[in-house]
């Protein structure tokens, strides 16, 4: 039950477009005691229906630039599989804190950036 | 004069294949940043591609943010074939989240155009800020 009250949060989260695998990962090593390894492969297979949910919406909504799709995903890939195999061959706890110095990166810049939108919605 | 004219015009015409050529790196080395930081943390994809197509790109938030799902669901499938062939996953906890993801996934994107999200940046910065020291130090 709170597997799926955690799928479900983040999938409200991610379906947003705000990153939902930056809270489903912590979530789930945190509260549930899984390892980083298998948190992030869970966020990663966890994510394609929800993307695919999302994006069946976005599409009748005509939101997807295509023109900038193709170059993104062909950077992207490569990338993909240069982090992936990193990723595999570092140690858990090592691959935790490093998570951890980005997680904690990314909430500085959410906060930061709620503060600038606020400042321009002001003026 | 007539030459010299056509030279320029020639000049005119590399000048914009060459910045046209340097957008389209700019968008691919984005792209693989963002398969990089995808692969690496399993997560954190969107991070990178929302505000980097907003800022470098200039594509309008609610645009940027789908598209940015288009872009990582193929990244993902990539890594998701990588981390799975160095480990045996627990399909059970999988399946409770996927179904808890599509449902979330369905509102938060009906949602994405009704409500403005500013008070959830400030609730998930928290959170992650949170959970960050506690992953750093447990």
């Amino acid at each position: 039950m709170i597997l799926f009250i955690i799928g479900l949060l983040s999938g409200l989260i991610s379906g947003m477009g705000i990153g939902g695998g930056t809270v489903l990962i912590p979530a789930l090593t945190l509260f549930v005691g899984m390892s980083q390894h298998n948190a992030q492969s869970i966020n990663l297979i966890y994510f394609i229906p929800t993307a695919i949910a999302a994006l069946v919406i976005h599409i009748r909504n005509k939101r997807i630039r295509k023109e900038l799709l193709w170059f993104l995903i062909g950077g992207g890939v490569i990338g993909a599989v240069i982090g992936s195999f990193v990723a595999v061959s570092l140690d858990a706890v090592f691959l935790r804190r490093l998570f951890g110095v980005f997680l904690f990166y990314m909430g500085i810049k959410e906060i930061r950036k709620n503060k600038r939108k606020i400042k321009v919605n002001r003026e | 004069m007539k030459s010299c004219q056509k030279g320029e015009s020639k000049y005119k015409k590399l000048m914009e294949e060459i910045l046209l050529i340097k957008h389209k790196f700019k968008i691919i080395l984005v792209g693989f940043i963002t398969g990089l930081t995808n692969g690496l943390f399993g997560a954190g994809g969107g991070t990178i591609v929302v505000p980097a197509m907003e800022r470098i790109l200039k594509v309008e938030e609610h645009e940027s943010h789908a598209t940015a799902i288009a872009v990582i669901l193929p990244l993902s499938i990539m890594s998701t074939f990588i981390y799975t062939r160095h480990q045996i996953l627990d399909w059970k906890s999988i399946i409770y989240v996927a179904i808890g993801g599509v449902g979330g996934g369905i509102l938060g994107a009906k949602l994405l155009c009704k409500i403005s999200p500013q008070w959830l940046h400030k609730i998930f910065g928290l959170f992650m800020i949170a959970a960050s020291i506690r992953m750093i130090l447990g």
